[in-house]
């Protein structure tokens, strides 16, 4: 691509962006009892002023999260302590129409983030979560115009739409599915809430950035998106978290879900800061004809567990997943992606790249299920991994059940040291190590980044340099 | 003698990984301008030389040291060198999937300059550079070195040497594997560098053809990591006759 040149010579990233913490003193913030206890969920519940079905639900999850167990299977989250970890912050201040009316405090810190700029490139609308609430949500004119419902799911879940959120709340994540999911539903707060109605084709991308922004608060933010039939969306989510000593929790949690012959483009790269235990889940379910597309970056955090899934229900059902992991100093990313094919005809391609450096693991895990109603199927899997040096990890473990006689599926791993010779050639040319490491590292992500808009492209270029740099 | 040298190597001595000896006390000089030839049997350590001269950090310099422009380069990396003035066109050059040729260009001239390269008279510069070496421009869009021939790779290096403008070009086997017509082209984008740019040459090669269009002022003879005999240009044609076989006897 001929902007790659472009992102080479970017000047050195402004570490300050993904660091800083507000100095405002956390005076104007509510924090809850730290612990999760029934009275902290009934306070989080009275707070959102809940519908009766909704307090019922959550008090129905903290069970299931006391009675299931932790995953003992994949990356240790032994440094978590629920128990230190207050679980609902909320800023002092409702939600805002225009921007003029967005506390200072949090101005600059979206300002901070691009969030205004990225706007004005015509971005659909802007829902930035801040802490656990949402206070800024504008959705322009003519996307509300087309019938579009873009709002934050507290206020969804009292108007117009509250039927439409009670049967598809948790219905494609249950709460039974593990411990964090339980927790999620017990606990969650803030998110949005998308409805693009029959045949309506959302031509620019809606954006919503969030980040959490208090030590030891956890982040359960929820994302429901419905694409009516024939309809059309690209959704992009970007986080990024600032620095601090406690250890943090995010268990998001997204589901999607794609009607016949419906569209759904979810891209989203997540930047969380180094202690961050990151166990979100996502999961979509395409009808007939529908077509899922992830495209999905994971950067920091302490310890990941991120498998989007998607559920190919519908016969003639597609989809296609991208995305790339970065496993730095301290960091146990264990990612990739699961699929299930029930239609007949479905289609599944993951792509997937991972990196790691300084000793950070890097573990690809999917899983690939071919139903026996699924005849036809066709699934493809290629996972590349790129290990910077020799104390780091790359692991692949995919996985595959195939239940029919004629299904086509493909598998490819690739796991390599990045190669000497490579870096001499490119510095034969004069460009410092540093810089050529960066650029096999960049040409190796391209796949990637070339799938995403060119403002987070960019974004995505800048932390890999980031990383790359040693000081991330 | 040495006054106006541009490199100069005294008495290098060269091991890989610090184990095999490959190159033993290796006295070369090249003045700008000047167009060196450097031949031998396989294995004699041509390529060794090549890279050690360029850096490449597994050719470890047991003795002896390297001059570029009066200075000690020996202990600089590749990159120092290649700012100073040094290129070299990779036997095998490396394909790295995710920049395009063009855009690789135009970040080695800015990391060679410091300065911003403009992106119109870069696009011009591109474009005649890949017409002299028939190039067709798409080229320059695709990943660098992923998927080309070996002709179309030797060509991609020749145009970095166009287009990064070194003082000093070391061709390592620039012609090998390349049909009759590929060869013509390359030698003419070697011819041009020479003569338009006044660049100084050491080209390492097994035949001749290469050579025929360019003005050789000296050949070396390299044999089990010694040069064993130096000449002039017309040493280029008695050992495309009569092979290497008076050296090794020498030896």
């Amino acid at each position: 691509m001929a902007d790659t040149n472009n992102k080479q010579v970017v000047a050195d990233i402004d570490r300050s962006l993904y660091d800083f913490k507000d100095v405002e003193s956390e005076k104007d913030f509510y924090r809850m009892a730290e612990g999760l206890t029934e009275e902290t969920v009934l306070k989080v519940s009275e707070e959102k002023n809940d519908p009766d079905w909704m307090r019922d639900f959550r008090l129905e999850c903290l069970k299931l999260y006391n009675d299931i167990k932790v995953p003992d299977w994949g990356p240790s989250i032994e440094g978590l302590d629920m128990d230190k970890i207050s679980s609902y912050v909320r800023h002092k201040s409702d939600m805002k129409g225009k921007w003029e009316d967005v506390p200072e405090d949090i101005k600059n810190t979206f300002e901070r983030l691009g969030i205004p700029q990225a706007e004005r490139e015509s971005l659909a609308g802007v829902g930035a979560q801040y802490d656990s609430e949402l206070v800024y949500h504008n959705v322009k004119d003519e996307v509300a115009a087309q019938g579009v419902v873009y709002t934050d799911l507290e206020s969804a879940l009292r108007g117009e739409y509250a039927d439409m959120i009670k049967s598809h709340f948790m219905k494609l994540v249950p709460p039974t599915d593990h411990k964090f999911a339980a927790l999620h539903g017990a606990v969650w707060s803030g998110g949005s809430f998308v409805y693009v109605p029959k045949g309506v084709k959302v031509d620019i991308p809606l954006q919503s950035y969030f980040r959490l922004n208090a030590a030891g608060a956890g982040q359960f933010e929820h994302t429901l998106i419905i694409v009516d039939e024939g309809a059309d969306l690209h959704f992009i989510e970007g986080c990024s978290a600032p620095k601090y000593n406690v250890a943090n929790l995010h268990a998001g949690c997204v589901e999607l879900y794609v009607a016949k012959n419906a569209r759904l483009r979810y891209s989203t790269i997540e930047n969380w800061s180094k202690n961050m235990y990151n166990l979100n889940t996502k999961r979509a379910i395409v009808e007939e004809n529908g077509i899922m597309e992830w495209v999905s970056g994971s950067f920091g955090s302490h310890t990941s567990y991120l498998y989007p899934m998607t559920i190919l229900k519908g016969d003639n059902s597609k989809m296609e997943f991208t995305g790339i992991t970065f496993a730095g100093k301290g960091q146990n990313l264990d990612t990739g992606a699961k699929v299930v094919h029930q239609g007949k005809h479905t289609s599944s391609v993951i792509n997937t790249k991972s990196i790691s450096k300084d000793g950070g693991v890097g573990t690809y895990r999917s899983s690939v299920i071919i139903q026996k109603t699924a005849k036809k199927a066709k699934a493809s899997v290629s996972c590349d991994s790129l290990m910077l040096d020799s104390i780091s990890r790359a692991d692949t473990i995919p996985g595959m059940d195939i239940r029919t006689n004629d299904a086509d599926v493909g598998h490819e791993a690739k796991i390599g040291r990045i190669s000497d010779e490579a870096i001499f050639y490119l510095m034969s040319r004069g460009i410092s190590e540093e810089d050529a490491k960066a650029m096999i590292v960049s040409g190796f992500a391209n796949p990637v980044s070339k799938e995403l808009p060119l403002e987070y492209a960019v974004e995505m270029n800048n932390l890999i340099k980031l990383e790359m740099s040693g000081n991330g | 003698m040495s006054e106006n040298a541009l490199l100069q190597v005294k008495d290098l001595s060269v091991s890989i990984d610090n184990e095999l000896p490959i190159l033993h006390n290796i006295n070369l000089e090249i003045k700008p301008g000047e167009t060196h030839v450097l031949m031998g049997p396989n294995g004699a350590g041509k390529s060794t030389l090549g890279f050690t001269l360029m850096g490449n950090p597994h050719y470890c310099v047991t003795k002896g040291n390297i001059l570029f422009e009066g200075q000690d380069i020996t202990d600089l990396s590749a990159d120092k060198r290649a700012k100073a003035g040094m290129f070299l066109s990779f036997q095998n050059p490396h394909e790295v999937p995710g920049i395009s040729l063009g855009s690789f260009i135009r970040n080695a001239s800015h990391a060679q300059t410091g300065a911003p390269v403009k992106l119109l008279a870069y696009k011009k510069a591109l474009k005649s550079a890949m017409d002299v070496l028939s190039m067709d421009e798409a080229y320059a869009d695709r990943d660098l070195n992923v998927g080309f021939s070996g002709g179309e790779k030797k060509k991609a290096e020749i145009l970095q040497l166009l287009m990064l403008n070194p003082k000093l070009a070391i061709l390592d086997e620039t012609d090998s594997g390349l049909d009759v017509d590929a060869v013509r082209t390359v030698s003419k984008g070697i011819e041009e560098y020479q003569k338009k740019k006044d660049g100084a040459l050491l080209i390492i090669t097994h035949s001749t053809k290469i050579l025929e269009s360019l003005h050789v002022d000296y050949t070396h003879v390299l044999v089990k990591g010694n040069i064993v005999h130096t000449g002039d240009g017309s040493l280029v044609n008695e050992i495309n006759a009569n092979g290497f076989e008076r050296f090794v006897k020498e030896d």
